[in-house]
């Protein structure tokens, strides 16, 4: 099963639905070559870095998903007011200063100014407190509100706790990506990259059929990336609202015809540890635009 | 009593001819190879998996078409223009029957890891053998007697548009 030149196939099926079809041209392959992220005119983030050590030259170099995306979508994340993303943050950042549950306090009460949190995000997930286990952001969030303010656990793919961790991400915007591995983390690293390479549901698909071995790769219109989770949460131009990471994890897996895991169990925290760790070095986006 | 007989006789002549004529119309009931009763060959099946021989209209459509075969998602083919974003991780279609048999094409389409090891495509006539399988794209579990992405006509139907494609 040999491949055609990646171009050529491109084109020769661009040409083909675009003479008989009529439709609009899909997208060639690969990343685009050549273009820099810069937010706002004054923010320059990094999208291609080396690959880490751990990856044991599974991928050539690491990729934001960025990359692969297309002109207006690029084009969207580039100015703080052209990105839908930015109106969820701003609710997020209100909701750093509203007071809720039996303690009355806010975030803001202990932590002071949302901008302290800067480099949060950038080492996320990582082990507990009480160093038994692993928590991604929205477990720090709801460990504060249950026990500090005595407020209610926000769901995990709530309006409330996308916002705040879109303003959190924020804070962390242009930082790379630096999450621990080693120590206590060693053993859901290790689970979480097997789970990358499981090839799970009737449609026998690992994380790595599509984002290692494919990227660059359409299936049907979706341009594959490498699968890269330095931009999340993202807003979905598809959905038209944000989507956290493990939601976005759920969707690929639902899709390979599986029984998905749930957001915020362990599985996907382990995953997005690892997950994390493969994008080493990208900075952190947070809040991005995809389709 | 004659004319009884008379009326009865044909009478049953007629019912003679219904009954056949029920045998002829009535769909005959199909022999149809299970996956797990499939004679392979080095991942081929000489075989055809039902009686009914495929029709390569309905193998087109089921081509195209997104919770079926959907090979396009994977493969270009360009004998069918109207399946818009045709995808590119699987090789081209075009000239199948040229590169393949038919009971090697067959065998590729039912389980292709058996001809190309560690293939990324799905088996599409497997029913066993899957981790965490779910009931199509739901996210939840599969039932306990999870039918195959195409079914046995269906497989033969893809394969006969494949090999019109030399």
């Amino acid at each position: 099963m040999q491949k055609a030149p990646r171009m050529a196939r491109a084109l020769a099926g661009a040409l083909a639905a675009a003479a008989l079809a009529g439709s609009a041209i899909q997208a060639s392959a690969d990343p685009v070559e050549g273009v820099d992220l810069v937010v706002n005119n004054e923010i320059t983030l990094t999208t291609r870095a080396p690959a880490p050590a751990h990856l044991d030259g599974a991928l050539p170099e690491v990729m934001s998903g960025w990359l692969f995306r297309e002109d207006a979508t690029r084009a969207m994340q580039m100015d703080d007011f052209d990105n839908p993303a930015m109106v969820f943050a701003d609710m997020g950042r209100d909701l750093w200063g509203t007071t809720d549950g039996a303690e009355g306090k806010s975030c803001a009460s202990c932590h002071g100014n949302i901008e302290e949190m800067r480099g949060v995000r950038a080492h996320m997930p990582r082990i507990s407190p009480a160093g038994d286990d692993l928590w991604s952001m929205e477990n720090f969030v709801n460990n504060c509100r249950t026990t500090r303010m005595g407020a209610e656990a926000w769901g995990w793919d709530s309006n409330e706790m996308m916002n705040m961790t879109a303003a959190l991400s924020l804070q962390s915007r242009g930082l790379p990506v630096d999450v621990a591995i080693d120590g206590p983390a060693a053993p859901w690293w290790e689970k979480g990259r097997e789970i990358y390479y499981t090839r799970f549901g009737q449609l026998e698909l690992a994380c790595s059929n599509c984002h290692q071995d494919h990227f660059g790769d359409m299936i049907r219109a979706d341009h594959l990336s490498q699968g890269q989770i330095n931009g999340f949460p993202v807003y979905r131009l598809k959905t038209a609202g944000l989507v956290s990471i493990h939601n976005r994890f759920k969707g690929c897996v639902r899709d390979t015809r599986a029984e998905t895991f749930k957001p915020g169990s362990a599985e996907f925290r382990a995953l997005e540890l690892y997950v994390a760790s493969r994008g080493q070095g990208l900075s952190v986006e947070g809040v991005s635009v995809r389709p | 009593m004659r004319r009884i007989a008379t009326l009865c006789a044909p009478a049953a002549v007629s019912a003679a001819a219904i009954t056949t004529a029920l045998t002829i119309l009535a769909p005959p009931v199909l022999a149809e190879t299970a996956p797990a009763a499939i004679a392979w060959q080095d991942g081929a099946i000489a075989a055809p998996l039902t009686d009914s021989p495929g029709d390569a209209g309905r193998g087109a459509e089921l081509m195209a078409t997104r919770p079926l075969g959907n090979c396009v998602a994977c493969h270009e083919i360009a004998a069918l223009p109207a399946a818009s974003f045709q995808g590119n991780i699987g090789p081209a279609l075009e000239g199948a029957a040229t590169r393949y048999s038919e009971a090697q094409l067959r065998g590729i389409i039912v389980n292709a890891k058996n001809t190309f090891d560690g293939s990324m495509m799905p088996a599409f006539y497997k029913t066993d053998g899957f981790i965490r399988p779910g009931d199509a794209y739901t996210g939840k579990a599969a039932p306990a007697d999870l039918p195959p992405i195409l079914d046995a006509q269906q497989v033969e139907d893809v394969l006969a548009f494949l090999m019109t494609m030399k």
